[in-house]
């Protein structure tokens, strides 16, 4: 969707501000945001495509003017409501007012090292051979999506070479929709800067994006 | 979707805590796991670890060799693995070409080897103009590079996940890997600084 969280390319939002890389968190409930953001995916209930849907259906001004786990905070919220685990009333009280799912997937303690450390992969095998190779000149397709989608609106339309061909992975259009995971195969695709961003571009700079095989036509 | 938008000023703080509450009674997470993560992401997982990719890529032709080809197999190779991290892929500063990562959607980031993302790297200001002047975002860190130096930007748009191994500093031959990860920051992994000079 053309949401708020589609951020490349804007302009106006001042200079980046960097900080110590020892700063970890800036609060404490920014801890236990990341915490119960990362305990409540192991229900298993959505996925990461389904949680990345939700923070960018924020309105977009409410997208801009939260912080980053802000939005994790309000993307979980949504995400729990929608499966049923949290009502919306339980919310607003801030209270539980009726039982727990009882079957839901628990993340127990012992476990939590070994299922951050095996992490969850992404790579699926595709039964069809890719359709593009490295060194093919490729066009972005001018998609406008209202679900979620990974081809951001600057890329869109725009021609680029294929510089790298991964291996089929989890079609996030549709996996965020409950509507499977529909493996494509995926290309890294870079940008000459000047079909990005017109004439003025800078000439030193190339755009690389990750893209899956329907999001491409042969240029 | 959500709730009532009478009950939205609640401060962030307190709306975490809540919710944290009504998981727990509800019996969808654990208090000793939630103290686990945090742990883990604050104590164990972070930008340590790529540096010692990094200086070991300095040191080991074949490890860099290994890393350029299976970034994920090699990183793996010295024990840092999983979630945002399952699918790497590194990319090797020169003089000629320097990689900066961004995600322009999100915050995609390799957490094995860097930890959790700094609030500059989820912000608007990093995530609108990395992929549109990236110069500008680099004075901004202050890094200048050559006017002939070539930029790729990477926007992280999918699963894989991106390290950048910084050009190794002059007068740092002969130093021992240990030594030479100290000199490797996390914004250099990101592309957005060059490793220190000693």
């Amino acid at each position: 969707m053309n949401g708020a969280q589609d951020l490349g390319g804007m302009m106006g939002f001042g200079p980046v501000q960097p900080e110590p890389e020892d700063v970890r968190f800036h609060a404490d409930w920014e801890r236990r945001a990341l915490a119960i953001v990362v305990a409540t995916g192991a229900t298993q209930r959505w996925t990461i495509d389904a949680a990345r849907h939700a923070r960018e259906s924020l309105p977009p001004g409410e997208y801009l003017t939260s912080s980053y786990y802000e939005i994790w905070t309000t993307g979980l919220e949504a995400l729990l409501v929608d499966a049923g685990l949290v009502t919306a009333e339980e919310l607003a009280h801030g209270r539980v007012l009726e039982p727990g799912e009882p079957r839901t997937h628990v993340l127990r303690p012992g476990d939590v090292a070994q299922v951050l450390a095996a992490g969850s992969p992404y790579d699926r095998p595709v039964a069809e051979t890719a359709r593009f190779t490295v060194g093919d000149l490729v066009r972005t397709r001018n998609l406008h999506p209202t679900g979620h989608t990974r081809l951001p609106r600057y890329a869109r339309a725009k021609q680029g070479v294929i510089v790298r061909l991964h291996s089929g992975y989890v079609f996030p259009d549709t996996n965020a929709h409950g509507a499977g995971e529909c493996p494509q195969w995926l290309y890294t695709v870079r940008f000459e800067a000047r079909e990005l961003w017109g004439d003025s571009a800078d000439p030193t700079l190339t755009v690389a994006i990750d893209a899956w095989e329907s999001y491409l036509d042969p240029a | 979707m959500r709730a009532d938008d009478s009950a939205r000023p609640v401060p962030i703080a307190a709306r975490v805590q809540a919710l944290e509450a009504i998981l727990v009674e509800k019996g969808y997470v654990q208090t000793a796991s939630l103290d686990a993560i945090v742990q883990t992401y604050e104590r164990e997982v972070g930008p340590r670890n790529g540096a010692r990719v990094v200086a070991r890529a300095w040191v080991d032709p074949d490890y860099r060799k290994w890393l350029l080809a299976d970034a994920t197999a090699a990183i793996a190779s010295l024990g840092y693995t999983g979630r945002q991290g399952e699918h790497m892929v590194a990319l090797e500063n020169t003089s000629d070409t320097h990689h900066l990562v961004v995600c322009t959607l999100c915050s995609c980031y390799p957490w094995p080897v860097l930890g959790l993302p700094p609030v500059w790297y989820k912000s608007p200001p990093y995530r609108s103009r990395a992929v549109l002047d990236p110069r500008g975002v680099l004075a901004d860190f202050g890094v200048t590079l050559p006017a002939t130096t070539r930029i790729e930007v990477h926007d992280s748009t999918a699963e894989i996940r991106y390290l950048v191994v910084p050009m190794r500093p002059p007068g740092t031959e002969g130093w021992a890997e240990q030594e030479l990860a100290r000199l490797v920051t996390r914004d250099s992994m990101i592309g957005a600084g060059l490793a220190l000079v000693p």
